[in-house]
């Protein structure tokens, strides 16, 4: 259960980096043809990639958090990569978003009810899944 | 001015950031684990299945929409103020919304946790 978490997690820190070298460059057209840049796209597609794949089986409520730790690397990485001083705020910060991950990963990943839903065969969950209230149609 | 301008800013990307996550969970719930497809049906199988979702490409829609709104906002305000105060705000707005659209169960484990996640995002920020 927790190895795809895992992966998951690592590919949306790496986000993080893809995104900010996108923002940090001028230009769109031309910036996609900066390696940096196409590997950043690359790596948002694969963050996007895996953040689908743990909604497919984890709560929103239990995914979303744990992207947060997104924030952590990065900062991590800006400290020991690139030597960047973090104030005591941030670190109050970083402590905060890993106490709440912790708290939200030490319990069930998943809504029981729905739980049992998705331990199904997902071929025979497709005929159950027209029964299943449609709270998107009442949002779009 | 500027700030009641970047703060209907926050609003709408809180708003369109938090649809969007609620669709595409929505989605996914509805193509079913991901790994399971993979294994029985492959990968084609597995895109086959997203692309014919429509409320994927409704999530999709919520999320652009969620990216100009913050690109507006930070032509109207400080990037210390739209990014934290909409990030930290869509954490907790999810968690309602995942609560009465997705029908989640959200304990007290899940409320700590967006709250001092939200909090982390503003302290990250400041």
């Amino acid at each position: 259960m927790f190895s795809p978490a895992g992966d998951a997690l690592l590919a949306r820190g790496m986000k993080e980096i893809g995104g900010i070298s996108l923002h940090n460059l001028h230009g769109l057209i031309l910036a996609i043809l900066n390696p940096w840049v196409a590997g950043g796209i690359v790596l948002l597609l694969a963050f996007f990639a895996s953040y689908m794949s743990a909604l497919s089986w984890a709560d929103l409520t239990y995914v979303l958090p744990a992207t947060s730790l997104g924030y952590v690397l990065v900062a991590l990485i800006a400290h020991f990569g690139f030597h960047e001083t973090i104030s005591p705020t941030r670190w109050l910060g970083i402590a905060l978003i890993t106490a709440g991950v912790g708290f939200v990963a030490a319990g069930p990943s998943v809504t029981p009810a729905r739980a049992q839903r998705l331990h199904h065969d997902p071929v025979s969950q497709e005929a159950e899944s027209w029964g299943m209230p449609k709270p998107g149609s009442r949002l779009a | 001015m500027g700030d009641a301008q970047a703060w209907l800013a926050i609003g709408l990307i809180t708003l369109a950031a938090t649809t969007g996550d609620v669709l595409l969970a929505y989605s996914m719930k509805r193509v079913g684990d991901v790994h399971e497809l993979l294994k029985r049906r492959g990968l084609l199988a597995v895109i086959a299945r997203v692309l014919m979702t429509p409320t994927f490409f409704l999530g999709l829609a919520a999320m652009a929409v969620a990216f100009y709104s913050l690109l507006f906002g930070l032509s109207w305000g400080n990037l210390s103020l739209v990014v934290p105060a909409s990030a930290s705000l869509t954490f907790v707005a999810n968690a309602f919304a995942a609560r009465i659209f997705l029908h989640e169960h959200v304990g007290r484990r899940r409320w700590i946790a967006a709250l001092l996640v939200a909090g982390g995002v503003v302290l990250m920020a400041a």
